[in-house]
């Protein structure tokens, strides 16, 4: 009935040192529809694919801004990463209050990665069922963040998590010395074109399943957090579109010679 | 050997109980001290207005010339960008931006939970129960809270420090506000001006208080101002202006006499 | 000496009679601070052309004793910002270790300590608002001079009672009355801040601080000045007021060597 014995907690090792429970949250992650994230020296975006349950349903909400200065994107249980994300915000406004100041990247990763982590030692308890990217700007610039059920954080330049990412990673990892110097808008077509990667071959962006989310700081200047969805992404998508096609003949040129 | 008796000579020594008026020690520090200034709000058919000068003092010092009695709620921090209700608050200034904090994160949060603003009328209900939830050690501010309502017309709610509030037309709080609220009370709900040759004594017609235009209400409030100045002295240097309209929150600043 | 260690160093009772334990009590209502102990005096700031500096003198009193003439009453934080304090001695050392402590905390962050001036005020004044609240007040009113997040100069005023202002020259106490008039008279309000020099500034604390031991009896001649510029914090804290005058107090009965 059970695949081995040291899966009926999130707290016990196997004997090969493994935790099963939070890698079975790990293939949670996987489950959810895929998610991208970038920084380049300006700005950080994320960039969703939304899902709907079914055709009658309203799609899942994939990028939930904290605060003006950062947002998350999530992938898997929705539910858990809502948890996150108030406490998040929370953290985010405390200190505001505090010390009058955005709450720097590191701190608030940190402090969620130490949240997932006692999920893995106090008995009776489960692994957060989702991975996150969090991006932000502060005082030290833009950063993003990949944050996963095991409590592990990492600062990343580029990322993609969840269903079919891999993609979208190959992506990322070929045209990452396209994007260290690019501009905002470059920057987002970057995200655009690692999402569109991870399709299959009978689905498209539209409006309605890409969620784009960018902030940014310019010359000590900060742009706060600004979330593209629905109608707002149809310039982005046809933008996209142009790109494809004219890249398209580009890289036929390139193959060629 | 009265000092066997301990030093509280007038008292027996009784085995019992010992003398507690020793023990009983007073509070020296108070809690609270008045920043002093004055703020003011008018409100049209589709704009409100706060208003209040931006001179900080303790007893008869200046501490600075420039400290803004009106807030934006609910905005981002920095630049106020994405509010559409603001505060003033007067009296004492370390409660008046407490009481501003604790404000603007419900809005905010309203906002996360939510996904839309909170309505003045939602806000003003939720600032009284603020200051009410301090009953007994109250925030000791006037507090005045403005915006646009849900039909778009001027909405502004005057509190007590204790949470009473009530929507009106117009109110000044603060240091002057004796001296400002008469002449608001004639000019913008129109008491004591007759229609002339409407009668005789009694038979007089009282003119009908009518809803302001923005200039004309912007103009009564740089009047209500600099008469405030010349009359108080907890009131000048400089004279901050907020007004919501449907376009936004517009922010501008007056000079006022410093003396 | 007996042995009763309870009674070492306090005076003896055949001498002056029993002591008086009621300050010692557990019983009874619990007191906070209902007024400072050992004090020191004004703080005075000014910001200029790419900085702020800040002075005080180092004198902490006792009443009217002046009870420790050595104290350092600017504290750092880290190398972001300084605090004058005015008020209550153990306050400010209490003050100080919670700022030192969070300074540590800060330098864990992979970028180092990213609060500055401004924060550090907002910190403090929320500190003395939530002890005012709760009727234990740290007996203080400090001055924090550094840079905001734009880096521009900061100077910026909070008390006991979590009362906060800013103003291109600050001065606390007694310097409310006797300083910020001459401040403001050198450097008129609306003066654009790069018309007014480090040196000036420096000059004016000075001229503050020498009038200031003139007519503020809790004053003394001994001061540290801070003068904090993009380059960092150059911090003096064994300061001499120089070229004093006590011409005046030769026609005031009272002064010096006059007899009838």
């Amino acid at each position: 009935m059970f695949r081995n014995n040291y899966d009926n907690d999130a707290v016990t090792f196997s004997p090969q040192g493994r935790i099963f429970q939070v890698e079975y949250a790990q293939e949670a992650v996987k489950q959810g529809s895929v998610v991208v994230g970038l920084v380049n020296k300006t700005h950080a975006v994320l960039v969703g694919l939304k899902r709907n349950a079914e055709e009658l349903s309203s799609y899942q909400k994939k990028i939930i801004e904290i605060d003006s200065h950062m947002a998350i994107a999530i992938a898997g249980l929705a539910s858990d990463a809502r948890v996150l994300s108030n406490f998040m915000k929370q953290q985010s406004l405390g200190s505001k209050m505090t010390y009058g100041r955005p709450i720097p990247l590191d701190r608030i990763v940190a402090q969620i990665g130490d949240r997932a982590q006692t999920n893995t030692q106090h008995y009776g308890k489960r692994p957060y069922g989702v991975g996150l990217l969090v991006a932000g700007v502060d005082e030290a610039g833009p950063h993003l963040f990949e944050f996963q059920p095991s409590g592990l954080t990492h600062e990343m330049v580029a990322c993609a998590i969840g269903a079919r990412s891999q993609m979208a990673r190959t992506y990322l990892e070929r045209n990452l010395d396209k994007f260290q110097d690019c501009s905002r808008d470059e920057l987002i077509q970057h995200g655009l074109s690692a999402l569109k990667e991870t399709l299959s071959q009978d689905k498209e962006l539209t409006i309605d399943n890409t969620s784009v989310g960018v902030v940014g700081v310019t010359n000590g200047k900060k742009e706060s957090f600004k979330l593209y969805e629905g109608q707002d992404t149809a310039a982005l998508l046809e933008v996209l579109e142009q790109r494809e096609s004219a890249g398209a003949e580009g890289e036929s040129m390139e193959v060629d010679s | 050997m009265t000092s066997l008796m301990g030093n509280h000579s007038g008292t027996i020594g009784y085995s019992f109980s010992e003398p507690t008026s020793a023990n009983v020690k007073q509070h020296s520090f108070y809690p609270y001290t008045d920043n002093g200034g004055s703020t003011l709000g008018i409100t049209g058919a589709d704009f409100a207005i706060l208003a209040g000068d931006t001179r900080s003092t303790s007893g008869y010092n200046i501490n600075s010339r420039m400290v803004p009695k009106v807030f934006k709620i609910g905005g981002d921090d920095e630049t106020g960008e994405g509010a559409n209700i603001i505060l003033s608050v007067v009296g004492f200034a370390a409660d008046g931006n407490a009481l501003k904090e604790k404000l603007d994160t419900m809005v905010r949060m309203y906002k996360y939970q939510h996904g839309k603003s909170m309505s003045v009328g939602a806000c003003a209900q939720r600032l009284s129960t603020i200051l009410y939830e301090k009953r007994f050690f109250p925030y000791y501010v006037h507090a005045i809270l403005a915006g646009l309502d849900e039909e778009g017309v001027g909405a502004l709610y005057s509190y007590d420090p204790v949470g009473s509030y009530e929507r009106e037309q117009c109110r000044a709080a603060g240091a002057a506000s004796s001296l400002i609220m008469p002449f608001l009370d004639n000019q913008v709900n129109s008491k004591n001006q007759y229609i002339p040759g409407s009668g005789e004594g009694h038979a007089l017609v009282p003119k009908k208080a009518e809803p302001l235009d923005k200039e004309t209400a912007t103009k009564l409030v740089k009047d209500a101002f600099t008469s405030a100045v010349e009359r108080h002295i907890e009131v000048g240097d400089g004279l901050q202006l907020v007004i919501v309209t449907r376009e936004g929150i517009e922010e501008v600043f007056h000079a006022l006499k410093q003396d | 000496m007996n042995h009763f260690p309870e009674a070492w160093g306090r005076p003896r009772n055949d001498v002056y009679g029993a002591y008086d334990h009621s300050y010692l009590q557990t019983s009874g209502p619990k007191a906070h601070t209902s007024s400072p102990a050992v004090t020191g005096t004004s703080v005075v700031g000014v910001k200029f052309n790419g900085g702020v500096a800040i002075a005080t003198d180092n004198l902490a009193s006792y009443g009217s004793l002046a009870r420790f003439s050595d104290v350092k009453r600017l504290r750092n934080f880290g190398d972001k910002a300084m605090v004058g304090f005015g008020g209550d001695v153990s306050d400010m050392q209490y003050l100080d270790r919670l700022l030192d402590s969070m300074d540590i905390k800060e330098n864990y962050s992979h970028h180092g300590n990213m609060l500055n001036a401004k924060n550090l005020h907002t910190y403090l004044a929320k500190v003395f608002y939530k002890r005012r609240s709760e009727f234990n007040p740290l007996w203080n009113h400090v001055l924090v001079a550094g840079f905001d997040g734009q880096g521009e100069p900061f100077l910026s005023s909070a008390d006991l009672l979590g009362t906060t202002f800013s103003a291109p020259h600050l001065a606390t106490g007694f310097g409310a009355h006797l300083a910020v008039p001459i401040l403001r008279r050198k450097f008129p309000e609306g003066t654009p801040l790069e018309q007014v020099s480090k040196e000036d500034a420096v000059e004016a604390l000075k001229e503050c601080l020498k009038v200031l031991f003139y007519r503020d009896a809790r004053s003394a001649d001994k001061y540290s000045i801070a003068v904090i510029t993009k380059d960092g914090i150059d911090l003096k804290e064994d300061e001499q007021i120089q070229g004093q005058s006590w011409a005046f107090a030769e026609r005031i009965r009272g002064y010096g060597a006059q007899t009838a």
